[in-house]
């Protein structure tokens, strides 16, 4: 019986951790949001050299996995780091299509997803898509089946700069008839938990670094237990969302990832408005990096199940045991 | 997720219970008969040894470990088992006698401890000394053979029905910091120079007493550790306090399945699916995150400020569940004669005791955070 991270899955996470810390993830988010692309596409390969879209697909269809604990521990890093992307799109993508049968499609698009040379995105869940403009691989979850989108319609902006919302064109390759397997849905939803929880730290770094250093009234202002005390139910929302987390990605469980993905999403949504205001005036302009997070978090929220959702799958999952 | 072993005990636990657990619950342990009958349900336990799982055998325990603890915690509130009279001994003094005390203290201690003979009252508070314990003024005076205790304690819970008592006492008024110059000892609640006063909680049950002390002896044996040193003896127990031994998840897991069994019954209304779900996903969340615990105390991790989080946590969970489910009775939740205003009551003052959540949170972001201390003390 094990509820910790192994030495192995530390040693992945600090070393994913290194790399996106030295690949100046600000600026590159920054980019991203005015639509230039070559700097998150270069840290993209990096991210999928390091395999991380390999972990939730079998080995049997050239990924690592499945590895739900590894997947989740890297997407609080892609969190943590405000990595842009439909990066829990091409995770879920790839689960997608590895299940589909080998000749076809999806045996040139795997291996392209994996490899981190084509960025996918998924319109399921929502009426849009994930950056449906940047995407290589657009798909199309309806009553009927599982398509391959043959474009994207007008974009528009999110509340969060860096995400970009696409209608996708409907039609296009039927590469699946009915409905995909759930297991595709629990891996994004257990991934943006994951983000989410990864954003919520960030958060809560970066405002405890602020308020240590920010004074008034001659005293830092982290000092006044107003703000230490906000940030202390920031830290224990945060710590008590985690165990959620990896105890979801143990049983991939829906019900167990519903609940992590509402802990996780409404932690790190605590934790952005806590940040926010511990950070004064400067924590609400957007040339200071701490936007970054503060508006992902709110959108995490939503994405891949709403709280409401994710509640009742609670409740289902509570009525079966 | 349990081994085949832990889960033989997990079985073995619930097989006993099943046969042990009264099905009339008893009444409550805040009044005399109730403290009688919770007393005659510890010794039922302690006969086969399922008082004190984790203690090693030689006290009465099965050197069951922290795992087969919390396994056998989740078994007995699923149970619907009573509420434990010992729990504020067992839970605080014991922990510190194995860690501090002498073996001549834990082979007289334990075993009566074990098997609710004797039971242990905790007497830190006094009426100037709540948050800031540490400016506490009842003292202990040096004479031959042993101390003399005078003073006045308070909010000691179960005092008006227990045995015995321990407590912190200012030996050395001299000291240079208030910390210092503490004694930890214990001492019997019907020694002669002890006057113990019944305080009614809020539901007019005696729950707590306060204790005024004149001149009552304490002999050397009963003193834990070194004088001057119980500050820290002390506070090492008071992370166990805040902790998992207080608040094991089983208690939130059943208390959160009766919830939503309520919840059902009510024909599940919507006005509080949220906060039905919400209370399911806390229990969950609290349950796993012991699970952590428990796995980093296995590999030499210590808990520290962590219970401090731990405390949050569970008391502001226990009221958020309490109330759901009385607003789910509607009118009738205003009935005082149920389990459920019982364990309101209760929850109630969760956020009060074991360190008001105010101290705690200043601990969570002081040493967890690293901010700079306040202009407290
Ligand atoms: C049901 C119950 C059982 C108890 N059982 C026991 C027992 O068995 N043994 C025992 O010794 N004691 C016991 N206590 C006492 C308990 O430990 C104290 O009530 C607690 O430490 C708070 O002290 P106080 O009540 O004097 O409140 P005060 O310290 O007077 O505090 C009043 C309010 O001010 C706030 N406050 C105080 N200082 C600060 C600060 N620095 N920053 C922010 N806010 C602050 C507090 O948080 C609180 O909200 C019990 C209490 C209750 C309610």
């Amino acid at each position: 019986m094990r509820f910790l991270l192994d030495a192995e899955q530390r040693a992945f996470t600090g070393s994913l951790d290194k790399m996106l810390t030295a690949a100046d993830t600000p600026a590159v988010v920054r980019a991203w949001s005015r639509g230039v692309h070559a700097a998150g596409r270069a840290l993209w390969s990096r991210i999928a050299e390091a395999g991380v879209f390999a972990l939730a697909v079998p080995g049997s269809r050239g990924g690592l996995g499945p590895l739900p604990v590894e997947l989740a521990a890297a997407f609080v890093e892609l969190g943590r780091h405000a990595v842009p992307g439909p990066l829990v799109e091409t995770a879920t993508a790839a689960v997608l299509l590895a299940g589909l049968p080998e000749p076809g499609p999806a045996g040139r698009l795997v291996p392209a997803l994996l490899s981190g040379e084509a960025l996918a995105t998924v319109a399921w869940t929502a009426p849009y898509a994930l950056d449906g403009d940047t995407a290589d691989v657009r798909l199309t979850v309806t009553g009927e089946g599982l398509r391959l989108a043959p474009g994207h319609g007008p974009v528009r902006p999110s509340l969060d700069p860096a995400r970009r919302l696409t209608p996708l064109d409907p039609g296009g390759e039927l590469l699946l008839t009915g409905p995909p397997p759930a297991r595709a849905l629990v891996y994004a939803r257990l991934c943006t938990a994951a983000q989410a929880l990864g954003v919520g730290e960030a958060l809560l770094d970066r405002t405890v670094t602020y308020v240590r250093q920010r004074t008034q009234f001659g005293v830092p202002v982290g000092s006044f237990q107003a703000v230490k005390h906000r940030l202390a139910d920031a830290k224990t929302g945060l710590e008590f969302a985690r165990p959620l987390l990896f105890g979801a990605a143990l049983t991939l469980d829906p019900a167990d990832v519903a609940a992590a993905k509402v802990a996780a999403g409404e932690a790190a949504y605590a934790t952005a408005r806590a940040a926010l205001q511990a950070h004064g005036a400067i924590g609400y302009t957007a040339e200071y990096d701490l936007s970054l997070w503060l508006t992902k978090a709110r959108v995490l929220r939503a994405a891949w199940g709403d709280p409401d959702s994710c509640r009742t799958e609670v409740l289902r999952g509570a009525g079966r045991r | 997720m349990h081994s085949a072993a832990d889960e033989a005990f997990r079985a073995e636990a619930r097989a006993w219970l099943r046969a042990h657990v009264p099905a009339e619950p008893p009444p409550s342990l805040e009044t005399e008969e109730g403290f009688a009958a919770h007393r005659a349900w510890e010794a039922e336990l302690a006969a086969d040894r399922w008082s004190v799982v984790d203690w090693p055998a030689r006290y009465g325990g099965r050197d069951a470990g922290l795992v087969r603890w919390l396994l056998f915690e989740e078994e007995y509130y699923a149970a619907g088992a009573p509420g434990r009279v010992g729990q504020n001994g067992v839970s605080l003094l014991a922990p510190t006698l194995l860690a501090h005390g002498t073996e001549e203290q834990r082979a007289r201690v334990l075993p009566p401890m074990a098997t609710g003979e004797v039971v242990w009252a905790q007497a830190w508070s006094e009426p100037e000394a709540g948050s800031d314990l540490a400016s506490l003024r009842s003292r202990a005076v040096r004479v031959s053979g042993g101390w003399l205790l005078s003073g006045q304690k308070t909010w000691s819970s179960r005092a008006a029905f227990a045995d015995r008592a321990f407590g912190l006492f200012r030996c050395d008024p001299d000291a240079e910091r208030p910390h210092l110059g503490l004694i930890y000892l214990m001492f019997g609640l019907r020694a002669p120079g002890v006057t113990v006063r019944a305080i009614a909680r809020l539901d007019g049950r005696p729950a707590f007493a306060e204790l005024f002390l004149d001149e009552v002896f304490v002999p050397d044996a009963d003193v834990i550790g070194e004088p001057g040193d119980g500050w820290r003896i002390a506070m090492a127990a008071a992370g166990n306090e805040r902790g998992l031994m207080l608040r094991s998840p089983g208690r939130f897991l059943a208390g959160a399945d009766r919830l939503h069994r309520l919840w059902r019954a009510r024909g599940e209304p919507e006005s509080a699916r949220a906060r039905v779900a919400d209370a399911l996903i806390g229990a969950r969340a609290y349950q796993l995150f012991a699970w952590a615990a428990a796995s980093r105390l296995a590999e030499g991790g210590s808990l520290g400020p962590e219970s401090s989080m731990n405390k949050v946590f569970w008391s502001e969970y226990d009221i958020a569940l309490q109330e759901t489910a009385l607003d789910l009775l509607g009118p009738e939740g205003e009935a005082a004669d149920t389990e459920w205003a019982e364990r309101y009551v209760f929850a109630l003052a969760g956020p009060l005791y074991a360190g008001t959540n105010e101290i705690q949170r200043d601990i969570v972001a002081e040493r967890l955070l690293g901010l700079p201390k306040g202009r407290r003390g």
